[in-house]
């Protein structure tokens, strides 16, 4: 047993390492499908292309603010830009022309045309970006490594993924849990979420809400893509893996929780790093093994509530 | 379809993609009577075919590999169901995708057993004893392939019109006084999911014989999503609904890569959206509407 931390304890921490990493971009992702789902009842397909948009559009801005002669601190600010601006352009686009027209329907109307904008912005991103990789990371590079300490050893580890990716998902569910509980625009929200027709009566604007939390959960989207922009090159592909990821983290945490998102996240995303340094071949399925593990023992997911059923 | 596939031979290939995805579709439809939306069946899709594609050296006849195929597909689905007949909507819809992207990697990732991406070659089979050769071959398959979706097609419709299949129905709205009268709604969503299960490895065996090559891109779960999209473009509202889904979805996306390559799934995509904003009953639905409406006047006269 001691023998095999010897051996292997140097791959654990990095491991451990990349999975708090990957687990504050999972997050992000999840816990905005979370909310939207929590609110618009509408499980939104295309949320992985936002992520993939905002990651290429965060690329994109990189490279030209680089180009500009701008200094790499200010690839930062292109990765908040580029949320910014997937979420405030595509958000209300999104809601407004497409999924305002499918409320209330069959949820599997409303699934499919989730779907459908998904099979289009997945063509848009190969349209725009092509198939070549994209890369940018003069920000990551900027902020240099750090030596963690790991027992005896050291694990040089980039800052970026340190302290900045955990930093704003850490800040993220603060600060969300924060602005649903204690703002009153955050009470609408959640009073819309456990019963739109009381809320509604109430003299609420649901279509306010929809609208407002649409657009946040897709800049939350893109901000977890801009965010990896500058870990990995971007592929066309992207978009089709992070929403089955952000499926099992929302499923397994149980839908309308967002400290369940985060902790699930984690579990996920330090699951996965050990599958890919020790498992290689098991990497694509921790996520679903645990998934599916959770659901069987929990139906209403980790941290979900039992709904009653109606008669 | 006969004379379109005697008229153009390219269109035969197409013609017997698309009866295949048509009746993993109609599977699709049978667990949406229940309003249940599985994200996860090009998992038996998947598995009938690489049954077929592992099978075809050590056994290669046709009409063993299909009933095989279809049968293996409809075990898991049996297992897989006890498990996932407990869940409603998103989390059945979830735990199905869970599960195929689960079977997706396998097949990607051990390579030493599935070839990995590079996929799994199928040779010709022989049909009854005979060996055929190109064009004969694909005739019987196309032949093959439009039997069964005829098959299948009625054994739904008439499915659908018993009692397991108008209980499926009771799932959908209101689940609880279904309970009420004494039928167990889970028993009712499996056995829909065995046989939903059965058809999708049908349509995985066509596939294989069709394409005579595998890969795992056939699991992966846009791929289930495409099956949900033509139950849904064809109208979920009458079997034959799926198999028109799927010669337009097949016949659209042939057309469009040939105009503009990149954007076929785009415009896929912006036919789905109009489909569902414009005509919520789907092709079917159209169709059988402008026969209503032609048969509207005559009855109008005969109304007391």
């Amino acid at each position: 047993m001691f023998g095999w931390f010897e051996e292997n304890g140097l791959l654990l921490g990095l491991a451990l390492l990349d999975g708090l990493a990957s687990a504050a971009l999972i997050f992000l992702v999840a816990v905005g499908l979370n909310l939207v789902f929590g609110v618009l009842r509408v499980l939104n397909v295309a949320h992985g292309s936002l992520y993939a948009i905002g990651a290429y559009v965060a690329a994109s801005l990189g490279i030209a603010f680089a180009s500009g002669g701008l200094p790499p601190w200010a690839s930062f600010a292109a990765l908040v830009i580029a949320a910014a601006l997937v979420g405030a352009v595509l958000g209300p686009a999104i809601e407004g022309l497409l999924l305002r027209r499918v409320y209330g329907q069959e949820q599997v109307l409303q699934l499919l045309v989730t779907f459908a904008l998904f099979m289009i912005l997945e063509d848009v991103q190969k349209l725009v970006w092509g198939v070549q990789p994209v890369h940018h990371d003069a920000g990551l590079r900027w902020l240099g490594t750090v030596d963690v300490p790991f027992g005896t050893d050291v694990i040089p580890f980039t800052a970026y993924q340190l302290f900045v990716l955990p930093g704003v998902a850490v800040l993220t569910l603060v600060g969300l849990a924060w602005f649903l509980r204690r703002t009153l625009t955050g009470r609408v929200i959640v009073a819309v979420t456990t019963d739109r027709e009381a809320a509604t009566a109430m003299g609420i604007d649901a279509r306010r809400v929809y609208l407002l939390t649409f657009t946040f959960g897709a800049a939350l989207a893109a901000l977890g893509g801009a965010l990896s922009s500058p870990t990995a090159a971007l592929v066309p592909g992207i978009g089709a893996q992070t929403i089955v990821l952000s499926f099992a983290v929302v499923a397994t945490a149980g839908l309308g929780q967002i400290e369940g998102a985060a902790l699930t996240a984690l579990l996920i995303g330090i699951g996965r790093s050990i599958a890919v340094y020790f498992e290689p071949e098991l990497e694509v399925v921790v996520p679903y093994l645990i998934m599916v593990a959770v659901l069987l023992v929990r139906p209403q997911g980790l941290f979900g509530v039992v709904e009653t059923r109606r008669v | 379809m006969l004379v379109a596939a005697w008229a153009a031979p390219w269109l035969k290939f197409v013609l017997t993609i698309a009866l295949a995805k048509g009746i993993a579709a109609l599977g699709i439809l049978l667990l949406l009577r229940a309003g249940q939306v599985s994200f996860g069946h090009a998992l038996y899709v998947g598995l009938g075919a690489y049954t077929v594609a592992f099978l075809a050296p050590a056994m290669p006849e046709l009409l063993l590999l299909l009933p095989l195929a279809a049968l293996a597909a409809a075990a898991l689905g049996l297992v897989v169901g006890l498990f996932v007949a407990r869940y409603r909507e998103i989390f059945f819809g979830m735990l199905n995708l869970a599960l195929s992207m689960v079977f997706w990697s396998v097949l990607e990732k051990f390579y030493a057993i599935t070839k990995g991406t590079d996929g799994i070659r199928v040779e010709v089979p022989r049909v009854a004893g005979a060996a055929l050769q190109g064009e004969t071959y694909e005739w019987t398959v196309f032949g093959i392939a439009l039997a069964l979706a005829f098959g299948f097609a009625a054994f739904a419709r008439a499915y659908l019109a018993s009692p397991m299949g108008q209980a499926l129905a009771g799932i959908k709205t209101r689940e609880t006084r279904l309970e009420f009268m004494g039928i167990g709604a889970r028993r009712v969503l499996l056995a829909a999911y065995v046989l939903s299960a059965l058809m999708a490895g049908c349509a995985g065996a066509l596939i294989a014989m069709t394409t005579r090559h595998v890969t795992p891109l056939l699991a992966y779960w846009t791929a289930s999503g495409e099956l949900v999209f033509i139950a849904i473009l064809g109208g979920a509202g009458g079997v034959l609904g799926p198999f028109l889904g799927a010669v337009t979805y097949e016949l659209v996306r042939i057309y469009a890569a040939a105009i503009i390559a990149d954007a076929w799934q785009a415009i896929l995509g912006a036919v789905l959206l109009l489909v569902i904003l414009f005509a919520p009953g789907g092709l079917w639905g159209m169709i059988a509407g402008l026969f209503r409406r032609r048969a509207a006047p005559a009855t109008r006269g005969t109304m007391p």
